[in-house]
């Protein structure tokens, strides 16, 4: 995975709570095989409305989506995250995420960033009155950059741990093979087994 | 300090404990796999060289994609049938058991893991799919999962987690006639919102709970994630061994023994502590229904729409306006008044033999409203097959549904059994958010009988409001 230290870029504000994983992606889209390829298919049914936020200049070119509380709630679809960075978005900022799609975010090196609701309020207007507004998020402070307001944001140590050193997570733990296995080795033995099939 | 059912389950699954905010690593019982959340796994896999780790806790179906008219045919829109496709190859090549279309077990992924008996007390389950807490009913953990956490189930058998909260939903007292586990569920997120679950794992308990059959708490468990949490779970109790017992994969002999002897122990010890508490009284609810585009948008059948202006909070305000506006609805119209154009019997919330009978029971006798079509899905081939042993095809079909095969079906789209942009349905699926059964659809979640009574008068209705069964019809082996 890229590591993530600090990224700056045009903020995009999303009035809306409880944007759900079949808005960002609908499921007509998930037939596809591959982990890649998924631009045209972010927010693909709302983009069909000329008046919404991404097909507006300069708003087109964002990077930062700062969307209202209960994001990514709804289906576990991976494919939601990778949308949003096929699309070109590296970070969200939400007052509250939904726990899968977080997790899917920080495997995938996108940033869901916890910021409090008054400071989505504060940055919605800022973009709102100055389309353009270039947003940074640094990930070693916490912190989030709009104009003149300087907000924290919140996010798990592991997952900034992670992030900042670019880590995979299967890598991690397979460091860990040995205690996988004398684990394994003391499990009871009336644990079904899938295999042989038995009928 | 006595510990809650969750903390026993999680404890006994830490491989490695996690030190200094690091996440628990914890051991995986059950790996379910279906067409849609798994191909870009098997490829991590792959370009790695990584072997499965452990192919005989694995196991696939087919669900999504498939159609559920003339299964016998080739899958007719090409990427569907592809990723069907690699789903079979994938599974070969890595020894993985699949149940394909057209074979008895194959069917929603949800509905397979209970029936063969692979579904127990006290595992760790996981899949790439949001609806994993439905095995919770058997006091298992189980949450769904994205695709880079499914590689990492594949390669390693374990996942990182941090410890989640708990939060108990003691249900107490009776339910009324006509009123079930759905609406039980469906109160409960419109109580505490679809978030309100956020970072919890939840517990139903309480005298109301275990008055309920293993299909019914599998309904609520199913629903957890529409409150935002990552499971649900209900202690295993006499009901739990008994839907197991005889079954598949459950253990036999000594071994069901030493089984329940543990399972006995799953049970949230009295001086255990949650970290959040809610309250619902059964005697109190009435049938539930939605009125907007997220399942906690829901109110009581006998009341109207509301009004956006009601709720307090802004942002629900707004969520309010704008749902309204998307289900073509005003405020104030009685919810009874609502006209739909489909009813949906299906999905992994609703499609087991008890809720094909429920329906059944209600329709039976009855003339569907020539306005309205009505799907029947099953839940899996082996649903189907026991429902036909018992005759219910023939209700549904001399009612009018169409009675098809199994899988996830309307419920998301995937297949083409899709709303027409405008349509509205009554739904017993689990998600009525914008263009979620087809694009511009609109979806009222429903239980099982409300669903049938509204196919019968073709408004949203309960079994209250339907009148005697005709005289006429009084033959067909109708029973009270």
């Amino acid at each position: 995975m890229e590591k993530f230290t600090s990224h700056t870029g045009i903020g995009v504000p999303l009035r809306q709570s409880n944007v759900d994983t079949d808005q960002i992606i609908p499921a007509v889209f998930l037939k596809r095989v591959t982990r890649t390829g998924f631009e045209d298919a972010l927010f693909s049914s709302w983009r069909k409305d000329e008046s919404f936020i991404l097909n507006q200049e300069p708003f087109n070119r964002g990077s930062v989506l700062v969307a209202g509380p209960d994001f990514g709630t709804g289906s576990s679809r991976e494919h939601a995250v990778w949308a949003l960075k096929d699309y070109g978005f590296r970070v969200v900022l939400s007052s509250r995420f939904a726990d899968i799609f977080r997790g899917n975010s920080g495997k995938q090196g996108l940033l869901a960033a916890v910021v409090a609701q008054d400071d989505v309020e504060l940055i919605w207007k800022e973009l709102e009155n100055h389309p353009g507004t270039q947003i940074t998020v640094d990930l070693e402070s916490k912190t989030v950059t709009c104009g003149n307001l300087v907000a924290p944001f919140e996010i798990d140590d592991y997952t900034r741990w992670r992030l900042l050193e670019g880590l995979d997570d299967i890598g991690l733990t397979l460091q860990h093979e040995d205690e996988i296995a004398a684990y394994e080795a003391k499990r009871p033995s009336f644990k079904p087994t899938t295999l042989p099939v038995r009928n | 300090m006595g510990r809650t059912l969750a903390e026993k389950v999680w404890d006994a699954h830490v491989v490695r404990k996690g030190e200094a905010g690091q996440p628990d690593l914890l051991y995986i019982d059950l790996h379910l796999v279906h067409e849609v959340t798994s191909p870009q796994a098997f490829e991590g896999l792959r370009l790695a060289g990584r072997p499965l780790r452990r192919r005989d806790l694995t196991v696939a179906t087919e669900d999504h994609n498939t159609p559920t008219l003339d299964i016998d045919r080739p899958i007719a829109d090409p990427t569907s049938r592809t990723q069907i496709e690699t789903l079979r190859a994938n599974c070969k090549e890595f020894g993985v058991r699949l149940h394909p279309l057209g074979d008895k077990e194959q069917g929603i992924v949800h509905v397979v893991g209970p029936q063969l008996g692979l579904t127990q007390p006290g595992l760790t389950i996981v899949c790439g799919d949001s609806h994993t807490s439905t095995h919770g009913a058997f006091g298992a953990l189980a949450m769904g999962i994205g695709t880079s956490e499914v590689e990492h189930v594949m390669a390693t058998q374990t996942l990182p987690l941090k410890p989640f909260k708990t939060m108990a939903i003691t249900v107490e007292g009776k339910l009324r006639p006509g009123v079930s586990s759905k609406d039980i569920i469906l109160a409960v997120i419109a109580k505490i919102g679809t978030g309100g679950g956020q970072g919890y794992v939840l517990e139903y308990r309480g005298s109301a709970i275990r008055a309920l059959s293993m299909e019914a708490r599998m309904t609520i468990c199913n629903m957890s994630i529409e409150a935002g949490a990552r499971a649900g779970m209900v202690a295993p109790d006499e009901t739990t061994y008994a839907f197991m017992k005889g079954r598949p994969h459950a253990p036999q002999g000594e071994e069901w023994d030493a089984a329940v002897e543990y399972w006995n122990t799953l049970h949230t010890d009295d001086d255990a502590v949650f970290d959040a508490e809610v309250f619902l009284d059964a005697n109190e609810l009435e049938p539930f229904v939605t009125w907007g585009t997220n399942p906690g948008q829901g109110v009581s059948l006998s009341q109207s729409v509301p009004d956006p202006d009601s709720f307090a909070d802004e942002n629900a305000k707004a969520a309010a306006r704008r749902a309204l506006t998307y289900m073509d609805l005003a405020p104030g119209t009685p919810m009874k008044d609502i006209r739909v154009d489909t009813v949906f019997l299906g999905s992994c919330t609703n499609s087991r033999l008890e809720d094909l009978r429920a329906a059944a029971e209600i329709i039976r006798g009855r003339q569907k409203d020539p306005n309205v079509r009505m799907l029947v899905v099953p839940g899996s081939a082996r649903v189907r097959l026991e429902a036909e042993a018992e005759g219910l095809d023939q209700v549904f079909k001399d009612f009018g549904a169409e009675w098809r095969f199994a899988g996830c079906s309307m419920c998301l789209g995937m297949n083409p059994d899709q709303l027409a942009p405008g349509e509205r349905c009554a739904s017993t699926s689990n998600r009525n958010f914008e263009g979620r059964q087809g694009k511009g659809g609109r979806t009222h979640l429903v239980s099982p009988v409300v669903a049938a009574a509204t196919a019968i008068r073709g408004t949203l209705s309960s079994p209250s409001d339907l009148g005697a069964v005709p005289a006429a019809a009084g033959t067909s082996g109708h029973s009270a």
